[in-house]
């Protein structure tokens, strides 16, 4: 079959491989009909994630067709239409039964590696890294899914795929953002970052009644959507001299309730601490560019909260903890339990209150995967969410 | 091609051996070896006369110390307790797994069910009664067979067996299994002590390895807690990779 494979820092490349086998009795293959890159695999393309391999089969973002079932899996059969959550989740342990899915127990085989980095390891995760097990993922032809009985939803066959495919992940990563914000009427939520996480977290505050929603990031395009689509205020922070003073006068002095961080590692920025930062991620001091990070606690009110459905991964230093310690602040944080919510948001897309699908720019087939990766990292041809077909 | 394979990892087989043997050899003059580098270190820190050398000679002192006081439990093998105390490997872990101490005990009774979870074992036979034959890869390609019988028992509580007297592989074993806080499943604390053929030191060795004892135990323990939640132990062993042909 075909595979994006990840072959190095800055490269993927399009291989042909075996097809996936079943290899467990509670095991599925799936046939993928459409994938999506996501913000994260950038963080593989970029070599920021440790302990990928030449070789390793990416994506996380993928639906498709139940085409084999192991002998253990009772409510899938051939033929189902699925989505495919991007936490692999066995169902069974403390965490799958407490609803904090992306913290299960046992579905990652090199837990290990990231009980030594984290302390406790979490959830292993389609196509990203061996720290987080090492599964083959999902942009490719076909792909094995683990525990199959418990995460893959249903999909109604009058239901085109772009609208239920980011059920698997940036849909729910941004509702959960916002949701963990516990969003009272009268609200003024501030989401850096508008990608398309940022994009679903800024819908997500309106529907979860936030009165108002300020969009910070610099590219026009992604700005412009958030305000067409969302109706959000934006801030570009390019264009302004202190993002702090900014949100504080748009918030009549008191600041934003709460405050969403959708960038996560990568930051950008144009303060000192966003240069500081660089020259310490390229020395390889530091695994995270914490920038937004430290905006965030710094701009957002007292006893206000703070989500961040943006992926850190190491050691971060300057982080003004002191900010959050005095000003109270309620700190949420983590993979998405993107169970938790494909029920529910499969209703809101069948009732038509909400299309996903506003987010794509590119469509395109498996074999653009190398050029597609470059143009989504570079933002080049306004790029915001490439989605791929396996078949031309 | 296969054949090659095959040679090539004969030939490692046999390297490895023969690294073991070396390891014994080392390990029963491990004491003398310790004293005479030691002095021989200690004499050429303090010559130095410098704050390096000072600690140089610290260590020198700290190996001659080591030698002298080190038990010299290689030379005579006639012990009857299957692992004295004091001596051999202890390790000591503890998992918490969703599911009730009968579940977990009745598991762990059946020793036949040892080897789908315990990575270095092979298989368990039951031979009747309280004893059992234990077949075991050890880390060189080298199988290490023992039989043992169980020395304790609580239903549903606690299970300890320890190898019979002249096995190559003294040890011995205990499971113990306690309800967790709050109905959160059974805490399974498991303490194993062994003397192992190549000694502390081959453990050691084994450590570079990554076939260290701790960390074996804990991932035995992981797979135990995989197999008893969710009936399978997860796996990525088979999948398709870019580097394969198709």
């Amino acid at each position: 079959m075909k595979a994006v494979c990840w072959w190095g820092k800055g490269e993927v490349r399009v291989v042909d491989t075996p097809d996936p086998t079943i290899l467990n009795p509670h095991d599925a293959i799936v046939r993928v009909t459409l994938t999506a890159i996501c913000g994260s695999d950038l963080h593989l393309y970029d070599g920021y994630v440790p302990t990928m391999m030449r070789g390793d089969i990416l994506g996380h973002e993928f639906m498709g067709e139940v085409v084999e079932v192991g002998s253990d899996v009772r409510n899938l059969r051939v033929g189902d239409r699925v989505i495919v959550p991007f936490p692999i989740c066995c169902g069974n342990c403390f965490f799958c039964k407490n609803g904090q899915w992306s913290l299960c127990d046992n579905s990652n085989p090199n837990a290990w590696m990231l009980e030594t980095m984290q302390g406790f390891g979490g959830a292993a995760l389609y196509g990203y890294s061996h720290l987080y097990g090492g599964y083959a993922g999902g942009q490719a032809e076909y792909v094995r899914v683990p525990f199959a009985d418990v995460s893959p939803l249903k999909i109604p066959d009058n239901i085109p795929d772009e609208k239920v495919l980011f059920l698997t992940d940036v849909l729910p990563t941004g509702y959960q953002a916002a949701e963990q914000c516990n969003i009272k009427p009268g609200d003024v939520v501030a989401v850096w970052g508008c990608g398309p996480v940022g994009q679903f977290a800024i819908a997500s505050a309106r529907l979860l009644g936030a009165e108002r929603v300020i969009a910070i990031d610099r590219f026009p395009e992604r700005l412009r959507l958030a305000q067409f689509h969302s109706k959000a205020e934006i801030l570009d922070y390019s264009e302004v001299d202190d993002v702090y003073e900014t949100l504080k006068e748009m918030t009549g002095g008191r600041g934003p309730d709460a405050c969403i961080d959708a960038v996560g590692m990568e930051a950008h920025g144009t303060t000192i601490d966003a240069w500081y930062d660089r020259v310490k991620q390229a020395m390889r001091l530091e695994l995270d560019r914490a920038h937004v990070l430290r905006q965030v606690l710094h701009c957002c009110r007292k006893g206000g909260t703070v989500s961040i459905p943006g992926v850190y991964a190491g050691f971060i230093d300057k982080v003004p903890f002191g900010s959050a310690f005095g000003k109270g602040l309620t700190l949420r944080m983590g993979q998405t339990h993107v169970q938790n919510y494909t029920r529910s948001l499969l209703k809101r897309i069948e009732r038509e209150e909400l299309d996903p699908s506003f987010i794509i720019t590119h469509r395109v087939t498996l074999d653009d995967a190398p050029a597609m990766y470059q143009t989504f990292r570079d933002k080049q041809d306004e790029c915001i969410k490439v989605v791929m077909r396996p078949a031309a | 091609m296969a054949a090659l394979a095959k040679s090539s990892g004969g030939m490692a087989a046999a390297l490895r051996a023969r690294l073991v043997l070396f390891l014994r050899l080392m390990q029963m003059h491990i004491k003398w070896l310790s004293v005479i580098t030691g002095t021989a270190l200690a004499a050429f820190g303090l010559k130095r006369r410098s704050l390096g050398g000072l600690a140089i000679a610290g260590i020198g002192s700290g190996l001659v110390w080591r030698g002298l006081t080190m038990n010299d439990h290689t030379a005579g093998d006639d012990d009857h307790v299957s692992v004295p105390y004091g001596r051999g490997i202890r390790v000591e872990r503890s998992v918490t797994v969703n599911a009730s101490p009968e579940q977990l005990y009745t598991f762990w009774r059946d020793f036949e069910n040892l080897p789908r979870f315990m990575q270095h074992l092979e298989r368990v036979d039951i031979l009747g009664g309280t004893l059992s034959h234990w077949v075991a890869k050890g880390p060189a390609g080298l199988k290490a067979e023992w039989d043992a019988e169980i020395i304790n028992e609580v239903p549903n509580e606690l299970i300890g067996w320890r190898s019979v007297d002249g096995s190559t592989v003294q040890n011995a074993g205990s499971v113990h299994f306690t309800p967790a806080t709050g109905g959160r499943g059974t805490v399974v604390k498991v303490v194993l002590r062994y003397d192992p053929p190549g000694g502390a030191l081959g453990a050691a060795i084994a450590k570079l390895f990554s076939e260290e004892p701790n960390s074996t135990v804990r991932e035995d323990l992981r797979r135990l807690k995989q197999l008893l939640e969710t009936g399978e132990v997860a796996t990525t062993a088979g999948q398709p990779w870019g580097r394969m042909a198709s």
